[in-house]
C-alpha cells in the first residue's frame, strides 16, 4: 500500500489527528494481531487453508520480485516450488531431518538452480524467456519420475511426510503450530523482500525492467542483477515449496504440474504486479476462488474460475493491491485538511 | 387387582431398564442420523484427470435415484463430491474439509493413486473409512497396515497374473514380448505377469517400456518384433494401446496379442486402431462394455441405459466409466443396507469386509463381489475375451487373480 507513498514531506498531513505513519503502524499491528489470532478462531481445516495462503504468499512474493520488479516473465516457478518441496520431503523422509532445518537447504538448492537457470536465460527476453521457463515447468513432473532417482523421490507414488508436533509442549494443535511457524517465515521473508526492494538493488531491478540500456549506462550490472533476481526469486519459491510439502504432508509429481506455474502467475497479476502486499491478495485468490468455482458448477469449474479471473482483471486492472491503494488515496484526499 | 398392578409396574420397570431391548439399537457416528447419511469424496472435475470426473457424476446420479426411491432404511444419502483438480495437495485440503468441517461418516471413491496416497495416513489415523478407492493400484488391500482403506476394482497385478495363467495353460512354450508404460501403472501389470509365470520367467524374451509423454511407440513395436517374440502383451493407456495394435498389424507381425483391461474399450481403442487389425486380441474383462453389442439386449444393460437417460442425461452412453460408477455406487448401497441402523465407522468397515457373493447387474455374468477381514479386494475375478472383429467374445471360465 505504501508503495506510492514516498512523497516529499514538507508538512506532515494529519488524518483524524494522527500522521500517516502512525496510521500505518496501527494498521500493521492490527493486521499482525489478526493474523496471529486467526488460527485460534477457526476450525483446523480452515487453519490448514490459511496456512496454504501463507505458503502461496511467499511464492508470489518471490515471483513478483522477478516478474513484477525485474520484468522477467517466468512460467516455471512451479518447478522451483517442486524442487523445494522434494528437498524438504527427501531430507525429512530419507535422512530424518527436522522439518525446520530443511527450509534453508530448500532455499539454497533453489537459489543455485535459479541462478544457474538465470544465466542462460539472460539472453532471452520477454516471450522467449517465458517459453524457456515454461519448458522447465513441463519437464519437472517427468524428471521427478525418473527411475534412477526413484529411491529418493519415490517415483510416481511420491513421499508421505509425518506432520511435525508443536515444540516446547505448547498447547496448540499441530495445524495451529504449523500456521504460526509459516507466518513467522513469511514475516521474515517479507522484511527481507522489503529491504531488498526498497534499496539500491530494488531500484536497479526496476531500472532494468523499465529501461535496460539506460540502466547499464548508469552503471548497473544488468547481467548480475538479473541472475541474482532469478536466484532470489527461486529461493523464495523453494522455501515456500518446502513449507507446502510439510503442511500437505505429501509430495508427488502430480502435485507440481505446469498448471501450478500458471496459477502462480495468475496470483501475482490478480494480487498486483510489483506490489509486496499484492502477494497476500493473490494468495487468497488462488486458494479460495477454485473452491468457490467448484461449489457453483461441477460441470465446468474452470470456466467459472475463468469468469472470476476476467471480472477481477476488468474491475481491478492494477490488481487488488492497486485497487486498494486507489481507494485509500481517494479517502485520504477527502479526509486531508485543505 | 393388586397383583395385576404389580405385574404392570414390573413390566414398566423392565421396559425402562432395558430401553434398547424393545427396539433395534441405533448407533451413529458423525455424519449419520435418523434421516441422513453424509458421505464425502474428491473427484477430478477439473485438471488433467477431468475425463474421470464422469465417475463422480454417475455416482451422484445413482444415489439420487436411491433417494428418490426413499433412501436406505429411511435415510437419504448425501454425497458431497468435491473437485480436487487431480492435484494431491487439493485432495488433502478437500478431504480435511469433508472430515473436519462437514463431518462426513466416511470417504467414498476418491479418485487417483497419488490423491489416495496423500490422504491414506490421515484417514487411517482418524479412523475414517476410505472406502472403495477409485484406482487399480495394488496397494489398497492392506488391512494389516491400513484397516480403514479398501479398493474396489481388480488390481493391475491380479490382472497380470490372470494372463500368465492363460499363457502357461495354452501356450507353455511362448516367447513373450511386453510393452509397458514406465510408471507404477505399467510396472504393476508387469509384476503381476511375472509373479504368475513364476518359475517360467524365462518365457519373457523382451520387455520394452515407453513414457506416457512419448509421441508414438512405433520403435518399441519394431524392437519387440525383432526379438522373435510370438506372444505380445500391451500394458498401456488407451492412446498407446491403439497405436501398438495398429503398428503391430501394419509391420506384418502376427503374435498372440493381449491388451490390458484399461485399454479394452471398443470405441476408444479398437476402433481407432482398426477393428480388422484388432481381431484376435485377448483381454480380461469384469464390466459389461456399453459399446459391446452383445449386452445391448439384456435387461441389466437396458436398466442402466434407462437410469442414465433419466438421472444422468448429459452422460456419455459409450463411456464405460459410467458403468463403473454405477456399479461401485451399487456396492456402496449394499454395504449401507447391511449396516442397518448401526451407522458407525467401525460397522461400516466390518460390513464392507463382509460382502459375500454380491452380484451386480453390470458385472460380467458369474463375477461376484467378495471381501473378508483379510481380503480387502472386492472385485478380483475377470474373464478372458477374444475380439472377433465386432465384439469381445468371452471364453473360458471366470478366473480369479487372487494370489493365495
Amino acid at each position: 500500500m505504501s508503495d506510492a507513498a514516498t512523497t516529499v514531506e514538507f508538512v506532515i498531513p494529519r488524518y483524524a489527528g494522527l500522521s500517516l505513519r502512525a496510521w500505518r503502524t496501527i494498521g500493521l499491528v492490527a493486521l499482525a494481531a489478526g493474523a496471529i489470532a486467526l488460527p485460534f478462531l477457526v476450525s483446523n481445516y480452515r487453519v490448514f487453508q490459511f496456512n496454504m495462503v501463507l505458503v502461496y504468499a511467499i511464492v508470489l512474493l518471490g515471483l513478483n520480485m522477478l516478474t513484477g520488479y525485474n520484468g522477467q516473465i517466468s512460467l516455471g516457478h512451479g518447478a522451483f516450488y517442486a524442487i523445494g518441496a522434494y528437498a524438504a520431503a527427501i531430507l525429512m523422509d530419507r535422512f530424518g531431518w527436522p522439518y525446520w532445518a530443511t527450509l534453508p537447504v530448500a532455499g539454497i538448492v533453489c537459489f543455485i538452480s535459479g541462478f544457474l537457470f538465470g544465466l542462460p536465460a539472460l539472453r532471452l527476453r520477454g516471450h522467449y524467456l517465458a517459453l524457456a521457463t515454461f519448458a522447465l515447468a513441463i519437464a519437472m513432473p517427468q524428471i521427478l519420475k525418473y527411475k534412477h532417482i526413484e529411491h529418493w523421490t519415490g517415483g510416481v507414488q511420491g513421499i508421505v511426510i509425518v506432520k511435525p508436533d508443536p515444540p516446547f509442549g505448547l498447547k496448540v494443535t499441530p495445524d495451529q503450530w504449523l500456521y504460526l511457524f509459516t507466518l513467522g517465515v513469511l514475516v521474515v521473508m517479507l522484511v527481507i523482500a522489503w529491504n531488498l526492494l526498497r534499496g539500491r538493488v530494488g531500484r536497479a531491478m526496476v531500472a532494468i525492467r523499465d529501461h535496460p540500456i539506460a540502466a547499464e549506462a548508469m552503471g548497473v550490472n544488468s547481467a548480475l542483477i538479473k541472475s541474482l533476481t532469478f536466484g532470489v526469486s527461486a529461493l523464495y519459491t523453494g522455501v515456500a515449496g518446502a513449507l507446502g510439502a510439510i503442511v500437505v504432508q505429501f509430495v508427488a509429481p502430480d502435485s507440481f504440474t505446469a498448471g501450478l506455474s500458471i496459477t502462480f502467475l495468475v496470483g501475482i497479476v490478480i494480487g498486483g504486479i510489483a506490489s509486496i502486499s499484492g502477494a497476500i491478495y493473490g494468495a487468497l485468490f488462488i486458494q479460495f476462488i477454485p473452491n468457490f468455482a467448484d461449489q457453483i458448477s461441477k460441470a465446468a469449474p474452470w470456466a467459472i474460475n475463468g469468469v472470476f479471473l476476467l471480472v477481477f482483471i476488468y474491475a481491478m486492472p492494477m490488481g487488488v493491491a492497486g485497487f486498494i491503494r486507489m481507494v485509500i488515496g481517494k479517502l485520504m484526499r477527502r479526509l486531508a485538511p485543505a | 387387582m393388586t397383583k395385576r398392578r404389580q405385574v404392570l409396574v414390573w413390566l414398566a420397570a423392565t421396559a425402562l431398564a432395558l430401553p434398547g431391548a424393545a427396539m433395534p439399537q441405533k448407533k451413529y457416528d458423525s455424519g449419520a442420523s435418523d434421516t441422513e447419511i453424509k458421505i464425502g469424496q474428491t473427484m477430478p472435475y477439473s485438471g488433467p484427470g477431468s475425463a474421470y470426473g464422469t465417475i463422480g457424476r454417475a455416482e451422484l446420479a445413482y444415489l439420487q435415484m436411491i433417494n428418490d426411491q426413499g433412501g436406505i432404511n429411511g435415510r437419504k444419502i448425501t454425497l458431497l463430491s468435491l473437485d480436487d483438480g487431480y492435484s494431491p495437495p487439493k485432495t488433502v485440503e478437500q478431504i480435511r474439509r469433508l472430515v473436519e468441517d462437514d463431518g462426513v461418516l466416511f470417504i467414498f471413491q476418491s479418485l487417483g493413486t497419488a490423491a489416495n496416497t496423500a490422504i491414506q495416513k490421515y484417514l487411517n489415523a482418524r479412523k475414517v473409512p476410505q472406502l472403495f478407492v477409485a484406482t487399480g493400484a495394488t496397494k489398497w488391500g492392506d488391512p494389516q497396515n491400513f484397516p480403514w482403506t479398501m479398493g474396489w476394482q481388480p488390481n493391475y497385478q491380479s490382472e497380470g497374473r490372470i494372463y500368465a495363467k492363460y499363457v502357461l495353460q495354452h501356450k507353455p512354450v511362448a516367447k513373450i514380448g511386453v510393452l509397458y508404460q514406465n510408471d507404477d501403472y505399467g510396472k504393476d501389470y508387469l509384476k503381476g505377469l511375472k509373479e504368475g509365470l513364476g518359475s517360467k520367467l524365462s518365457l519373457i524374451v523382451k520387455e520394452v517400456s515407453y513414457e506416457a509423454t512419448d509421441p508414438t511407440v512405433d520403435s518399441q513395436i519394431i524392437t519387440l518384433q525383432a526379438s522373435g517374440a510370438d506372444t505380445f502383451f500391451i500394458f498401456a493407456i488407451p492412446k498407446f494401446a491403439a497405436q501398438a495394435i495398429r503398428k503391430t498389424y501394419d509391420i506384418g507381425w502376427r503374435p498372440l496379442a493381449f491388451v490390458n483391461n484399461v485399454s479394452s474399450s471398443v470405441a476408444s481403442v479398437l476402433e481407432p486402431a482398426g477393428l480388422d487389425k484388432s481381431t484376435g486380441l485377448i483381454t480380461a474383462l469384469y464390466l459389461k462394455d456399453p459399446t459391446d453389442p452383445q449386452w445391448q439386449k439384456e435387461k441389466s444393460f437396458r436398466d442402466w441405459v434407462e437410469w442414465m437417460k433419466k438421472y444422468y442425461p448429459q452422460g456419455d452412453l459409450t463411456d464405460i466409466s459410467n458403468v463403473y460408477g454405477y456399479s461401485v455406487a451399487q456396492t456402496l448401497v449394499q454395504v449401507l443396507r447391511q449396516c442397518g441402523d448401526e451407522l458407525t465407522r467401525e460397522a461400516l468397515m466390518r460390513e464392507a469386509a463382509s460382502l459375500r457373493n454380491v452380484e451386480l447387474p453390470m458385472l460380467l455374468p458369474g463375477i461376484k463381489v467378495n471381501t473378508s477381514a483379510t481380503d480387502f479386494y472386492p472385485v478380483e475375478q475377470m474373464q478372458l475375451a477374444r475380439f472377433d472383429g465386432k465384439r469381445w467374445a468371452l471364453f473360458g471360465e471366470v478366473i480369479t487373480g487372487e494370489n493365495r
